[in-house]
């Protein structure tokens, strides 16, 4: 538990102290969510139609944007050979880096998200399904895109492959996602999929860490 | 086998891709002894030091820790030992004592010395505060040597500690592993610098290429 808190802190100030992890895809999601609206006009009909879709896109492709040096800054200058030889499980570690990926990308897209419920003019309900999926969804991202970034550390310039791996697997997310914003933009219950994607976030939350912490032994 | 033997390899059999690294490789160590495992580029000094901290797996051979199959007791086996290869886990952005303090929680938080005392030891006192970005490679050495102190393993498997150290640094590093030998530890290490330590205790490892 000591090496988990320690690895919790650690993560954290090596954010502080290097922002650009933490800014930088949250500036491309703001690019992107903006852009749209410039791209395809500003009439309010087709901004809410098409809103659902464009802020869950922008999400998955702002997550990725960090999942590349997760692991590999670790391997890089030996720190991630020294996690696989503490005496805390490993997979526990993983699954800190997992919830220290978590914290950087999804958790200011989820506060951010009543800004951008605005900028489409989405109803006060909408806002609130939207903020609940962005919720449950966010965490599987990080969760199932480290099980990818694992899969990739020893490889240099891994970001299309990254891509190609994690972006098939984050199709359910995004279906699910959008679809329940979708659905209660026209005033259609949510709760199957929402149930949906709290039995995804849980199962990605609770195996992905272990195979995560596999793909990591593996390329060590 | 006397009884203070505490690491015990027997038949290790390593190949990497096509190649036959080496085979029926045996060798114990005592508690107080050194093992210098020399050899050329590429004659598989570190994977024979990976195999022993399993991190790699042997392709047949087995090691053993008190008489115990190291992968019948992982965690334990991980409490005892510490592992300092080419790259030292020292991260650029963090300060020497934020690094130790990492290090140590990782490996169980059981401290031999305090931070401060570590960093005295290496000669490192006056930087605990300075990013180790800003710090020489010789310094950052002293750094991964620091987070020896900080635990108390009594294994260490260390990877060309010498690499990059000053006449100064590798006195201190001598010291080191001589105290660490007097307190009853043992050390493999791959090297091929000389060193002034007691010729008595160390046990020499030729891998041929």
């Amino acid at each position: 538990m000591h090496a988990c808190l320690a690895l919790l802190q650690r993560d954290l100030l090596l954010t502080f102290r290097n922002p650009g992890q933490l800014i930088n895809p949250l500036l491309f999601y703001l690019l992107v969510v903006t852009l749209v609206p410039l791209g395809v006009g500003a009439d309010p009909q087709i901004l809410v139609s098409i809103a659902p879709g464009v802020i869950w896109v922008a999400a998955l492709l702002a997550t990725l944007l960090a999942l590349d040096p997760l692991f590999k800054n670790d391997l890089l200058d030996g720190s991630l050979e020294q996690m696989a030889l503490s005496a805390a499980p490993f997979a526990l570690l993983t699954s800190i880096k997992i919830l220290v990926h978590w914290l950087i990308t999804g958790l200011p897209l989820i506060l951010l998200s009543p800004l951008f419920a605005t900028l489409f003019s989405l109803s006060a309900n909408s806002t609130q399904v939207l903020a609940l999926t962005l919720l449950l969804g966010t965490p599987v991202l990080s969760a199932v895109g480290a099980i990818g970034a694992a899969l990739t550390v020893s490889i240099r310039n891994s970001g299309a492959l990254l891509a190609l791996i994690v972006l098939p697997l984050y199709v359910p997310i995004l279906i699910f996602a959008a679809g329940a914003v979708s659905a209660a933009q026209t005033g259609l219950p949510v709760a199957g999929q929402i149930y949906f994607l709290a039995a995804l976030m849980v199962l990605s939350i609770t195996l992905a860490p272990i195979a995560t912490a596999s793909a990591l032994k593996i390329n060590l | 086998m006397p009884a203070s033997t505490l690491l015990h390899a027997s038949k290790l059999t390593c190949e990497r891709g096509d190649r036959l690294l080496f085979s029926a490789l045996s060798f114990a160590l005592a508690s107080g002894e050194l093992l210098q495992v020399e050899g050329p580029n590429g004659s598989g000094k570190t994977s024979l030091l990976r195999i022993l901290c399993g991190l790699l797996q042997p392709n047949a051979g087995t090691v053993n820790w008190q008489d115990v199959d190291i992968n019948g007791q992982r965690s334990e086996y991980l409490q005892q030992i510490h592992y300092s290869g080419h790259l030292h886990g020292v991260k650029l952005e963090l300060s020497p004592t934020e690094n130790l303090r990492f290090a140590g929680a990782l490996h169980g938080g059981q401290s031999g010395l305090t931070i401060n005392e570590a960093l005295e030891k290496v000669e490192l006192y006056g930087f605990e505060d300075e990013p180790a970005g800003t710090l020489s490679a010789g310094q950052r050495r002293r750094i991964g040597l620091a987070s020896l102190l900080v635990n108390k393993g009594r294994l260490w498997i260390l990877d060309e500690p010498f690499t990059t150290l000053d006449t100064s640094g590798a006195s201190v590093l001598e010291n080191l592993i001589e105290a660490h030998l007097n307190s009853g530890g043992c050390v493999v290490m791959a090297s091929h610098s000389r060193h002034n330590l007691d010729a008595r205790r160390v046990q020499k490892l030729k891998l041929s290429a």
